[in-house]
């Protein structure tokens, strides 16, 4: 299977805000919180405030400001306390008035779940061109795990605002402190804050990016409309690999700290019967294993789909007997080195694996 | 004379059932009409049936139950439904959307008089967001003094920081006067702000509809020269009395089903088990759990509205005895579309030229009905489209009984056959005798309920405050016409609400019985 080649989108439109969001939650690979919410959100603001442009990095002049923009807190809160919709202008304000040079583009530091949709609808507010990139190619967990950390580029001044109006400049000594600092802050701002990280000319980006996200998930949304073969489709466009397609026989999941962990067991059906394929999820689905065999692992992407629309179900939706397809593909190469996977590897999350690629354990 | 009789009514969305019991819970009369577009004569059609079959015995009728489907009918059809001026208490937080702002224009056209969204409400730790905007709240209601038929009030965080809501209820009595109808977000959903603030407005828009429901209802009756006692089918199985209904209408919703689990329940003697309810057009799965519906958390879209008010958990499928088949033998398509109503006309066994899955009960053997004989040439795709709705209605099964095949499963509604005695995923299948008409039975034979809900402090009177709570719950229980003898608490849901000096819970009391003897 090979991957085709993405056409870069040049503009998001009202019409476009579904098929992204389709794409965002397959990214999500079981986590990055709902696209429901989103969706409402810039829709009114496209509404609103007009479409928004796509750029690719290499289009956005040099030395100008990129600002990777991401909402950090709990999703349950955030389905309660909805945004003010100026988040975005203060953080621009702060980050210009810190930086003292006018940011020229904004960028989703996580397409994936929710982070990858929200930023449209702050682009389409600010009149500001999204870069077709993000710093994940998907969704993780931590702060850190984006590939601005992984590349070593330097740490930047962190800046959080909140719906209030308040916003404060972190400037960390490192990655985990930069993750507690600002914790500390959406506590105080009610569990919810806006953030930008790794503030940087578009130069300094380039290279050190997953490029083309915003135009993949839109394509993966198109991709599925009206056919009826959804899997069909999506493998083909993402070079995926489906590991089984059957219904859920077995889940065990709980909750701490406001992580999700456990598994989850789909019996196969059809031309999969009497296979039996497990998926351990922390947040994320992060190894599917069969027979003790891993057939996947993080950093490449693992999701569950409907089998019946190709629509992605999260971690927190997954029911008893839903029927679905368990799809896996390439993560970026970019996770691929060894620094990469020491921070979003098997081992990373604590399995003690070794990563192999997706296209090895499935030949 | 002694008014030991009571009468249970369904209106559902194919037909309206009645049912007339007597003190011992034996059908006395019954009839299945069909729903009528102004519902009102479909009603009446089925009351005067079993009025006419009673004969002098009617003059016993003491209690009429009605469970209907009017308040989604007038959501769906966008019809009487009463003007809302919809205020959420919040601000600066939630601006980004507006109340209603991602309604259907055109139910947003029938609903909306005007939102706005003011400073107030809580963060969820229960700081306050900012300082309740009184002022701000006297001029929008001023503004909209005459063209609101009701207020919807939706404040942050309300379902555990109550208390702006509370405050603005006083306002608009102050500003607008006592008979102003509001409701408050807190008393209808949980937490999750449009879904919950959507669940207010349409219980709001509601008000009208659930009066000219009431009225049309005792009109009927008194038609029908009965003096009676009415009561209201909500969607948690329990019966409520007319002026809770008047202020929460949106409670009717969902009733249809839960009158079906009930009265599946009574006509097994089965407290834990699976209901199937197969309509014409749709089978609905249900769970009973001690006599009562097992409830959902999850969000339910009504008119293409998400809401999160308490609903009964189902699982609906678009399979039913009028089901049209189509497709090929090898290849059979089963639904959604649906004959409904008209399987006596355009169905095979009525003459028809319209193969539904009726059809295909009658032709394997397993049903008995109509005049004209099943085509020889249509056999073979009937039988497996029958097996293709079979295996759906396993897969169904399966979903509903999460794996547990130890439960019973009870099949009940008008295509109640559809479901064969060997169906897969449950220890065994029961089709009750006047199963076709559980709704009405469901109805019929409900306790009634009385609700008391407030916020307690812990510490010394935290005891008495609850204990009082289930006094005034059983109390209002009773004025609606439970026995005093039984009447108990059925549930008790305390939510901790997030105040910051002493700990605090919300505290919602259910208490029901059976209908005291007139």
């Amino acid at each position: 299977m090979s991957k085709k080649k993405i056409i870069s989108i040049a503009q998001i439109t009202q019409d476009d805000v579904e098929d992204l969001a389709f794409g965002c939650a397959l990214l999500g690979t079981g986590g990055g919180g709902s696209v429901g919410g989103a969706i409402l959100e810039v829709k009114s603001a496209i509404k609103k405030f007009g479409p928004v442009t796509v750029v690719q990095l290499e289009n956005v002049p040099a030395d100008g400001l990129v600002m990777p923009i991401c909402g950090i807190g709990a999703p349950t809160i955030s389905f309660e306390m909805l945004n003010n919709g100026g988040e975005a202008q203060l953080l621009r304000q702060e980050v210009e008035r810190v930086f003292n040079k006018p940011v020229v583009a904004i960028m989703a530091s996580e397409i994936g779940g929710s982070n990858g949709v929200e930023p449209v609808m702050w682009a389409s507010r600010l009149g500001l061109p999204i870069v077709d990139a993000d710093t994940m190619g998907r969704a993780f967990p931590e702060v850190q795990m984006g590939s601005f950390f992984v590349r070593g580029l330097p740490l930047t001044p962190i800046i959080l605002v909140d719906f209030q109006g308040n916003s404060i400049t972190i400037t960390p000594t490192s990655g985990e402190s930069a993750e507690s600092e600002s914790r500390a802050f959406t506590i105080a701002a009610g569990g919810v804050a806006l953030m930008a990280d790794y503030i940087n000319p578009a130069a300094t980006m380039i290279g050190n990016v997953i490029v083309g996200s915003i135009s993949n998930a839109i394509e993966m949304g198109r991709a599925v409309r009206g056919t009826h073969e959804p899997m069909k489709r999506l493998t083909d466009l993402l070079g995926a690999h489906a590991l089984i397609t059957g219904k859920i026989s077995e889940i065990e999941r709980h909750t701490h700290g406001g992580f999700v962990r456990g598994s989850v067991t789909i019996c196969g059906t059809g031309i999969d019967s009497g296979r039996q394929v497990s998926i351990d999820i922390q947040n994320e689905n992060l190894v599917a294993k069969e027979n003790g065999r891993i057939l996947a692992s993080v950093p490449d992407l693992i999701s569950m789909l409907d089998t019946q629309t190709g629509t992605a179900i999260a971690t927190e939706e997954m029911k008893y007997a839903m029927r679905v397809t368990a799809m896996a593909w390439p993560c970026d190469p970019l996770w691929r080195t060894e620094r990469a996977l020491q921070t979003v590897g098997p081992r990373a999350f604590g399995y003690d694996i070794d990563y192999v690629p997706i296209e090895k354990s499935q030949r | 004379m002694r008014l030991d009789l009571r009468v249970g009514i369904d209106v559902g969305g194919t037909n309206t059932d009645a049912v007339v019991l007597d003190e011992n819970n034996r059908i006395l009369a019954r009839t299945k009409q069909a729903t009528t577009s102004d519902v009102r004569s479909g009603m009446q059609n089925a009351l005067t049936y079993v009025i006419d079959a009673l004969g002098t015995e009617a003059q016993r009728i003491g209690r009429v139950m009605l469970g209907t489907t009017h308040a989604t009918n007038a959501i769906l059809e966008r019809r009487s439904l009463g003007r809302v001026a919809a205020i959420r208490l919040g601000a600066p937080a939630s601006l980004s959307l507006e109340p209603m702002e991602s309604w259907p224009d055109d139910l947003r056209d029938a609903v909306c008089v005007d939102t706005c969204i003011l400073e107030g409400g809580h963060y969820v730790d229960g700081r306050r967001i900012s300082p309740l905007d009184e002022d701000g709240l006297r001029n929008f209601l001023s503004s909209v003094a005459k063209t609101a038929d009701a207020i919807a009030i939706t404040s942050i965080f309300s379902p555990t920081s109550p208390q702006d809501e509370e405050r603005a209820r006083q306002i608009v009595s102050e500003v607008l006067g006592n008979n102003m109808a509001v409701t408050l977000s807190h008393e209808i959903g949980s937490v999750g702000l449009l879904e919950r603030e959507n669940a207010t407005i349409l219980n709001a828009a509601l008000f009208g509809v659930i009066g000219q429901v009431i009225s049309a209802t005792q009109d009927v009756i008194a038609g029908a020269g009965l003096v009676v006692e009415m009561l209201l089918a909500q969607n948690d199985g329990t019966l409520m009395a007319l002026d809770f209904a008047r202020r929460f209408p949106i409670l009717t919703i969902g009733s249809g089903p839960a009158n079906s689990l009930r009265g599946a329940a009574f006509l097994t003697g089965l407290t834990n088990s699976i209901v199937v309810d197969v309509g014409g057009t749709s089978t609905d799965f249900g769970v009973l759990i001690n006599g009562y519906p097992r409830e959902s958390a999850a969000a339910v879209e009504i008119g293409g509205v998400r809401t999160n008010f308490r609903m009964p958990d189902l699982l609906s499928i678009a399979i039913g005895g009028g089901t049209i088949v189509s497709g090929t033998a090898a290849q059979p398509v089963v639904g959604p579309l649906s004959v409904g109503h008209r399987l006596t006309s355009d169905a095979l066994i009525s003459g028809g030229a319209t193969p539904t899955l009726t059809d295909a009960l009658v032709a394997e053997g397993r049903l008995q009905l109509g005049n004209h004989a099943v085509p020889q040439i249509e056999l073979e795709r009937l039988q497996s489209a029958l097996h293709s709705a079979t295996e759906s209605i396993a897969d169904a099964i399966d979903q509903i009984t999460l794996g547990n095949a130890l439960l019973p499963l009870i099949a009940v509604g008008g295509g109640s056959l559809l479901i064969p005695h060997d169906i897969a995923g449950v220890s065994h299948v029961l089709h009750p005798e006047n199963g076709d008409i559980a709704n009405a039975i469901g109805a019929a034979i409900a306790w009634v309920s009385g609700h008391w809900e407030g916020v307690v402090a812990h510490g010394d009177e935290f005891n008495e405050a609850i204990t009082n709570g289930r006094a005034i719950a059983c109390r209002r229980a009773i004025e609606a016409g439970a026995d005093p003898q039984i009447v108990e608490v059925v549930d008790q849901t305390e939510t901790p609400l997030s105040y910051l000096n002493s700990p605090t819970v919300r505290l919602v009391i259910k208490a029901a019985g059976p209908l005291r003897h007139l």
